[in-house]
């Protein structure tokens, strides 16, 4: 049984195409055969972010429009044995994407054996948002910790709850929570909303917190998924969300400022 | 200066305020999101039937479903003015 999982936030740019990116990657290292769709219509990201961006021919509207079949559009990661990558189209047509039309795609990859589905939501709460979490089992609300991202992520908690397929079937979407660019020491100076607070608020279970981490800008500009670097904190920790959606139990780590930082502010401090 | 006071005396306010605005508005907004639909239209069409006879903004109109168990009550606060 494939698992369609949902990368979405409301609020932009707070790491949804980072984290599919990075998740998707980590299912595949792991095995499992992943598919991640961009539902950014009109803008596309994704495929950059994957360095594959001269290989798209054809696009996930062209195979909803029945221009081209799923497996001419679907693009074989260079890295992972297990991953495929559904880009995009950059037709300004926000509505290509129709319920009847995604439907058809997912059911399609499950057909073939994928067992993970990864869609990466555009932001905001209009139809492409809307199409992205439509069909999810599960979703990965994506926040950073900051005021209108996490008013954002209530709103999209309350459209999963209500406006999903499996709200409409009296189910519910498996929420979990992922806190991105993470600043332990803003937090540690009370000049950042902690994790445990937005936990609170948001009372959904906590899939990972990837700190902020110069490793993120370096891994898009040169198109590798930063899970695929192993020395950075922010690698570590999509790893270790990975993990944990494979079932494993892992401890939080980067919450709190690493020590070296500490003892070089202490140090700047007394000179 | 002591280690912890290193932190204590630079400790921002600035994350609690930020939870405690959004506690409030987080709850805010759940509640007018459990309310059905035909509220917010209904309040407008209580809203037009009262600006017939007295003047009032639209704030000074309030209209709540509070459901209990197998009932629901539909409370409506008007503020007129003096
Ligand atoms: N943990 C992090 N540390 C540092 N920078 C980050 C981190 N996560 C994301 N970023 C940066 O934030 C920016 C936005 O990230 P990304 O494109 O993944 O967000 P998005 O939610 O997909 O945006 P959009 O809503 O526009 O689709 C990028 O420049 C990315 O490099
Ligand atoms: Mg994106």
């Amino acid at each position: 049984m494939a698992k369609v999982i949902v990368m979405t936030s409301g609020k932009g740019g707070v790491g949804k195409t980072t984290s599919s990116a990075a998740i998707s990657s980590g299912l595949a290292l792991g095995g499992h055969k992943t598919a991640v769709i961009d539902f950014d219509i009109g803008l596309r990201n994704l495929d950059l972010v994957m360095n594959c961006e001269r290989r798209v021919v054809y696009d996930f509207v062209n195979v909803i429009n029945g221009e081209a079949t799923l497996r001419q559009a679907l693009i074989k990661d260079k890295r992972c044995e297990n991953l495929y990558i559904l880009p995009a189209s950059q037709t300004r047509d926000k509505d290509a994407l129709t319920k009847d039309g995604v439907e058809r795609v997912l059911k399609e990859l499950a057909a073939d054996g994928f067992e993970y589905i990864i869609c990466d939501s555009p932001a905001g709460i209009e139809h492409g948002a809307f199409m992205a979490l439509y069909f999810a089992d599960e979703a990965i609300v994506v926040a950073n910790p900051e005021v209108s991202s996490v008013r954002d992520s209530d709103r999209i908690l309350g459209i999963l709850q209500s406006k999903s397929r499996k709200a409409e079937q009296g189910e519910r979407v498996k929420e979990h929570l992922l806190l991105t660019r993470y600043n332990p020491e803003r937090v540690e100076k009370g000049e950042m909303l902690a994790v445990g607070d937005v936990e609170e608020i948001l009372a959904t279970k906590l899939l990972g917190v990837i700190p902020e981490c110069a490793s993120v800008l370096k891994a898009s500009n040169q198109g590798v998924p930063v899970i695929h670097d192993e020395e950075s904190r922010a690698g570590q920790a999509y790893s270790d969300a990975v993990k944990r959606m494979l079932g494993e139990e892992v401890d939080h780590r980067f919450l709190t400022p690493d020590h070296k930082g500490l003892f070089q502010r202490l140090f700047r401090r007394s000179a | 200066m002591s280690f912890l006071d290193y932190f204590s005396h630079n400790k921002s306010q600035a994350a609690s305020i930020a939870k405690e605005r959004l506690q409030i508005i987080v709850a805010h907004e759940r509640s007018k999101r459990d309310q059905p639909e035909y509220l917010e239209a209904l309040q407008k069409d209580i809203m037009a039937v009262v600006r017939k006879y007295v003047d009032i903004d639209t704030d000074s109109i309030e209209v709540q479903l509070e459901r209990n168990g197998d009932y629901a009550v539909l409370e409506l606060n008007v503020m007129l003015p003096d």
